[in-house]
């Protein structure tokens, strides 16, 4: 498993040709307290680029990013009770949704930790 | 002090960045015939405070105005006796500029009217939420058609006949920018609703079914047997109600299988007023509510525990949500929905229920004596109080003569439906509160003169 993390604060850990999606520890910093995820329904295509998710915050409600092309196969349930998950575990329980990648070669594009960790620190 | 804010050297620095030689030249797109060339030939640069009044109180003398003759004119405005007691009450300094509230919290007074309307409304249309008001009843139809397509992805509206053709004149304007089809067809002289019609235009493309009730016609649609329709193939209902008074003889839509219930609020505290302004009523169920477009107040508890009120659910709002808002709506009708809430407050539960039965009675004696006069029909086999007559010849011109005969006997189908010659016969006519027998016999009287 390999995990990659998106200019726009999204990380994806891919398994296969499966990938989980969620944002970051830094991203969810800069929200504040989530109240509300709507998440996509199961077998939405997306883009990379796409925007098929939407985090509520009580500073702002903000587009989360697919970092990948893909279907997306399942979501985080958890989140309709408890939001706030995306606060206390952004990286772990508070995922978002799973898709199956339809362009590995996208992940190309993206950053490992170490690079996103150099990323963050210039903002 | 007079704002005049720029000098003239402000302005010619201003066109100087644009590039433009003259204020003149920035209408150049506005074609010469339909420019002024000068002052408005017959009208003086100067008139005093008393010659403008007394010209305009001549201009407004030429009006024929609904208090002052017998008066049947419904069609989506209704004519309702509105006590002393709620103008008093709006104008109270408090409410008085009570308007949207930028920095809400800081006006819980104004939060709690709203919370208070809303409330009502939900009750009326049988809702789990509604929202504290939209501008008028079209926008609030075209906003659940917008709703229904975010909720179900999907974007064709079916449009049943009855619908009030305004309405869907906003719908289809809107559309035009947003792509959604429309399936509508004008009405057809029957003495009930199109039901298996409509049911029948429903496929697995369709977002929703927007069904007027009662409808333009005044008739009553089964709404319970297009919402079973409607949800087998995953589509909303929306229901639509020009005249909230009704409700207090109907079902609430909400009950019948309703999702999104919206009206125009004008009937309850808001007079006929020329059209406007106007209280757009928006209602659905809550598991839509981040779908919902317009502003919301909630109620909660401060730190100390204590009641307070909020603005809730703001990032569905275009001022946080920007381009992907629900709606370009970020406002509310403050002054409308604070009188309907003030006059819905002094009726109750049962006073709403008296004056619908009241309206009921007034408009079965109308129908009841229209009917005696020969060549006149009744095509409704059910109304509130508003329903449809079939006279012998074009309604607009037997409207025009009972107004010569000082009567306003009703709204022509041919006024709303300039393009279906086959309706020219038609005559809409309401009765409420506010119609006596007398003014019921007055309206007899001169269409049989003018039918004679």
């Amino acid at each position: 498993m390999t995990r990659y993390y998106s200019q726009d604060h999204e990380w994806i850990e891919v398994d296969g040709s499966s990938g989980t999606v969620g944002i970051t520890d830094y991203a969810q910093g800069q929200l504040g307290d989530i109240t509300f995820v709507d998440l996509p329904a199961a077998g939405t295509a997306l883009k990379k680029g796409d925007a098929p998710c939407v985090v509520d915050s009580v500073k702002a409600a903000s587009d989360v990013y697919s970092p990948v092309s893909g279907t997306v196969t399942d979501v985080n349930q958890a989140l309709e009770g408890e939001p706030e998950l995306v606060n206390t575990d952004p990286e772990k329980s508070g995922w978002l949704f799973r898709l199956t990648l339809s362009d590995p070669a996208e992940l190309a594009g993206l950053m490992d930790r170490a690079a996103y960790d150099h990323y963050i620190a210039g903002l | 002090m007079r704002y005049l804010p720029l000098t003239a050297a402000d302005r010619s620095e201003m066109l100087g960045v644009i590039g433009a030689a003259s204020v003149d030249e920035l209408f150049a797109d506005v074609p010469a015939s339909a420019r002024l060339s000068g002052p408005i030939a017959g009208l003086p640069l100067h008139a005093s405070e008393m010659a403008v009044e007394r010209h305009m109180g001549a201009l407004a003398g030429k009006n024929v105005s609904a208090g002052s003759v017998p008066f049947f004119l419904g069609a989506g405005a209704y004519r309702h006796h509105i006590p002393a007691s709620v103008d008093h009450l709006i104008q109270r300094g408090e409410f008085l500029t009570a308007y949207t509230p930028y920095q809400p919290e800081i006006a819980q007074g104004t939060l709690q009217v709203l919370f208070e309307f809303q409330s009502q409304v939900a009750r009326l249309f049988g809702t789990d939420i509604a929202n504290a008001s939209m501008y008028d009843g079209s926008t609030a139809c075209w906003e659940a058609v917008a709703m229904a397509g975010r909720i179900t992805k999907r974007g064709k509206a079916v449009l049943c006949r009855g619908l009030h053709p305004h309405y869907v004149s906003t719908i289809t304007t809107m559309a035009k920018f947003t792509g959604d089809m429309i399936d509508y067809r004008a009405p057809k002289l029957d003495a009930a609703p199109d039901t298996a019609g409509v049911i029948a235009a429903i496929d697995a493309e369709t977002s929703c079914v927007v069904v007027q009730y009662p409808d333009i016609l005044g008739r009553i649609p089964d709404l319970a047997a297009i919402a079973t329709a409607a949800h087998a193939h995953g589509a909303l209902l929306i229901a639509v109600v020009t005249e909230p008074v009704a409700l207090g003889l109907l079902e609430a839509p909400g009950h019948l299988g309703a999702d999104i219930v919206v009206g125009e609020g004008q009937s309850i505290g808001v007079g006929l007023n020329f059209g406007g302004p106007y209280l757009g009523l928006f209602g659905c169920a809550e598991k839509f509510v981040r779908q919902m477009p317009g502003r919301l107040c909630g109620q909660t508890v401060d730190a100390a525990g204590k009641r307070g009120f909020v603005l809730t659910l703001s990032t569905r709002e275009q001022h946080i949500r920007r381009e992907k808002a629900t709606s370009n709506i970020c406002t509310n009708s403050g002054l409308c929905a604070l009188a309907f809430s003030v006059h819905m407050t002094l009726l109750g539960g049962d006073g709403l229920h008296q004056l619908a039965r009241l309206n009921h009675a007034r408009a079965r004696s109308a129908a009841d004596r229209l009917s005696r006069i020969p060549g006149i029909r009744v095509l409704n086999d059910a109304y509130f109080n508003e329903f449809t007559v079939m006279l012998p010849s074009d309604a607009r011109e037997v409207v025009r003569q009972l107004a010569d005969r000082q009567v306003l006997g009703g709204v022509s189908l041919g006024r709303l439906y300039p393009d279906a010659p086959g309706l020219a016969n038609g005559l809409l006519v309401t009765a409420t509160e506010t119609t006596t027998a007398e003014d019921i016999e007055a309206l007899a009287v001169a269409l049989e003169g003018v039918l004679s």
